[in-house]
């Protein structure tokens, strides 16, 4: 039982995915006993789990948990107080600031607002990384107009972020983390503060570059719709939407992580979490 | 390096003594006193202050940890922003470094705030020029009106006046945008996209501050002493060539030396304070009005106390004649 583990909490290690042993090609992400505090009590304690190749990871918890915070320390935009992350097999725990910049355009991440740049066009948002790579114009055209077909938001590519609703402002986020082809996706609550049908839309993208490109990722959410959609569901590229799994099948490359207050309760599949016993588990799912 | 607040360092509240339980009985009867209150009553008052701990011993301790907290703060500020600083200096000598950026901020800064400069110049000279020629009209000596304007401006008035109109103008303009950069994620998403804010956002801002600041600052002194020129000729009905050639034939090199150098202090300190506040920002727009307001007051004050000392070693170096 790996040492974020609680007794009478789940055993992370029974659905097969031990964090401490790598997956065959070695995690894409791995969080070692990792704790971090803001100037009081602990804000995530003693975290351990890790995400493998071509493996979709959904990070549950109530509001206020600490899930934006373990997301922000995956790529290294914060530093644990104590234990390991390692990114792409690199301890950035440790790592200088001018060291992680690199490692950082390997993964892409996905902001809970989009965090687009106000001041640049869609264009230049979604190409912000290939600008500063100076790739030539013509090949920057092309690549952010992959990405935004990709989305489905081709026609906003001369917009500026101003006039795009909450929804295509995440979309166009998405295509940003995406232009690159990242190695690790991170979604921080792609669909909060957005109406059902708009995140259905989100989850949809998400399911379908999931199942197009395989990129391992982690995605934060409190609401348990999302999570249920993105494991019962594939995207099936003839229809060119997302259509349901048979009934009792799940997508297996999609596992669950809990947080209660600031500690990994559950770590396993979606049938471990909805036969859970612990009791913030079961709150949690009514 | 100062990092945290160490428990061991925090003032704690000290527990109440014979003696320290004795001073509060006496505070707590002048203050009765003062109140008329009865003597009953007051007897009573003085013996249970006198068992339980006093309120103003608490508060005495209250106000050594508020002070205990502020020092500190104010110690970690001063460490953060002497390491932004020179991490913003050291930025140049190594690559990428953003020219365009340069550039842009070049026009924002020095051609978006020409206008005041000129405005605030003129102004500025031409009531040197009245005051001075008031005072000077009572010793026979306003013909060296030009003199004074011309050595008062390029010295001293034209750089700080300079320094503290554009920082007005940009240091709050750099705190508010970087500040609501910071609270909508855009700097972390800058981080996350694999670029560095500070080389991105930080080093082009405050050198184009500076070499912004050199131009202005010559401009305003030109400005001043033209409009103390205006004010000589047209007000004060003297005359207008004997005002310029005073103003030329006393200026020195080390006059010159010490107005230009100034400038490139403050436009590094209105650069990187409106920087600084702005990626400190916290606590959503409310935040970005505070670091907005922390800038301009920062910058300001900086800019007059750096221009005592710089004003303090220039006349050691370069001495007057």
């Amino acid at each position: 039982m790996p040492a974020s583990a609680q007794p009478g909490q789940e055993d992370p290690a029974s659905n097969g995915s031990d964090p401490t042993l790598p997956a065959e090609a070695g995690p894409v992400l791995a969080f070692r006993n990792v704790s971090i505090a803001f100037e009081g009590p602990p804000v995530l304690e003693d975290i351990s789990f890790s995400v493998a190749p071509g493996e979709t990871r959904v990070l549950l918890g109530p509001a206020g948990v600490g899930k934006s915070v373990l997301l922000k320390m995956a790529n290294g935009l914060l530093r644990p107080d104590e234990g390991s992350i390692l990114l792409f097999g690199e301890e950035i725990a440790t790592m200088p600031e001018e060291q992680l910049f690199p490692l950082r355009t390997r993964a892409g991440m996905v902001f809970q607002e989009g965090a687009l740049f106000d001041s640049l066009t869609v264009r230049d948002n979604v190409a912000y990384q290939l600008i500063q790579e100076r790739i030539p114009d013509e090949e920057i055209d092309r690549r952010v107009r992959d990405a935004l077909r990709f989305v489905e938001l081709e026609d906003t590519f001369g917009l500026y972020p101003a006039s795009l609703s909450g929804g295509m402002r995440r979309r166009v986020a998405i295509a940003r983390a995406l232009i690159r082809q990242p190695e690790l996706l991170l979604y921080d609550s792609p669909t909060g503060g957005l109406d059902p049908v708009t995140s259905t839309t989100i989850i949809e993208l998400i399911v379908k570059e999931r199942d197009v490109y395989r990129t391992p990722s982690l995605l934060v959410t409190h609401r348990l719709q999302d999570a249920f959609t993105l494991c019962t569901h594939r995207f099936d590229s003839g229809q060119g939407h997302m259509v349901p799994l048979p009934k009792g099948e799940t997508d297996p490359g999609t596992t669950f992580l809990m947080l209660e207050e600031g500690r990994l309760i559950f770590d396993g599949s979606l049938h471990d979490l909805v036969t859970s016993q612990n009791a913030f588990v079961r709150e949690f799912l009514q | 390096m100062l990092t945290r607040f160490p428990s061991q360092f925090t003032l704690r509240a000290p527990a109440i003594s014979q003696p320290a339980a004795h001073r509060s009985m006496k505070v707590t009867a002048v203050r009765c006193a003062i109140l008329s209150l009865q003597p009953s009553l007051l007897a009573r008052f003085v013996l249970r202050r006198a068992v339980q701990p006093s309120s103003f011993e608490a508060e005495n301790t209250m106000a050594f940890d508020t002070i205990d907290k502020t020092a500190k703060k104010l110690v970690l500020t001063v460490q953060d922003y002497s390491l932004f600083a020179l991490r913003a200096f050291t930025n140049l000598y190594r690559p990428p470094i953003y020219w365009p950026e340069f550039l842009v901020q070049s026009d924002i800064i020095g051609f978006g705030s020409l206008s005041i400069v000129v405005l605030s110049g003129i102004s500025t000279g031409g009531v040197l020029a009245l005051q001075s020629a008031a005072t000077l009209s009572a010793f026979g000596a306003t013909a060296v009106t030009g003199q004074f304007v011309s050595l008062t401006m390029i010295r001293e008035l034209g750089p700080v006046l300079t320094g503290v109109m554009v920082s007005g103008r940009n240091a709050s303009s750099m705190a508010s945008e970087l500040g609501s950069m910071v609270v909508t994620e855009q700097i972390d998403a800058m981080r996350a996209l694999g670029v560095d804010p500070s080389r991105k956002l930080v080093t082009p801002r405050i050198f184009a501050s500076v070499a912004m600041l050199f131009f202005l600052t010559i401009v305003a002194d030109a400005c001043g002493i033209a409009g103390g020129g205006l004010v000589t000729v047209f007000m004060n009905h003297q005359n207008g060539t004997q005002y310029f050639s005073m103003a030329w034939e006393h200026l020195r090199y080390p006059d010159i030396v010490q107005g230009l150098v100034k400038p490139l202090f403050f436009g590094y300190i209105l650069g990187s304070i409106g920087c600084f506040y702005g990626l400190r920002t916290t606590g959503g727009t409310q935040g970005v009005g505070r670091s907005t307001i922390q800038a301009v007051v920062t910058a300001s004050v900086l800019i007059i106390f750096v221009d005592f000392l710089i004003t303090q070693l220039l006349l050691t170096l370069l001495p007057p004649l």
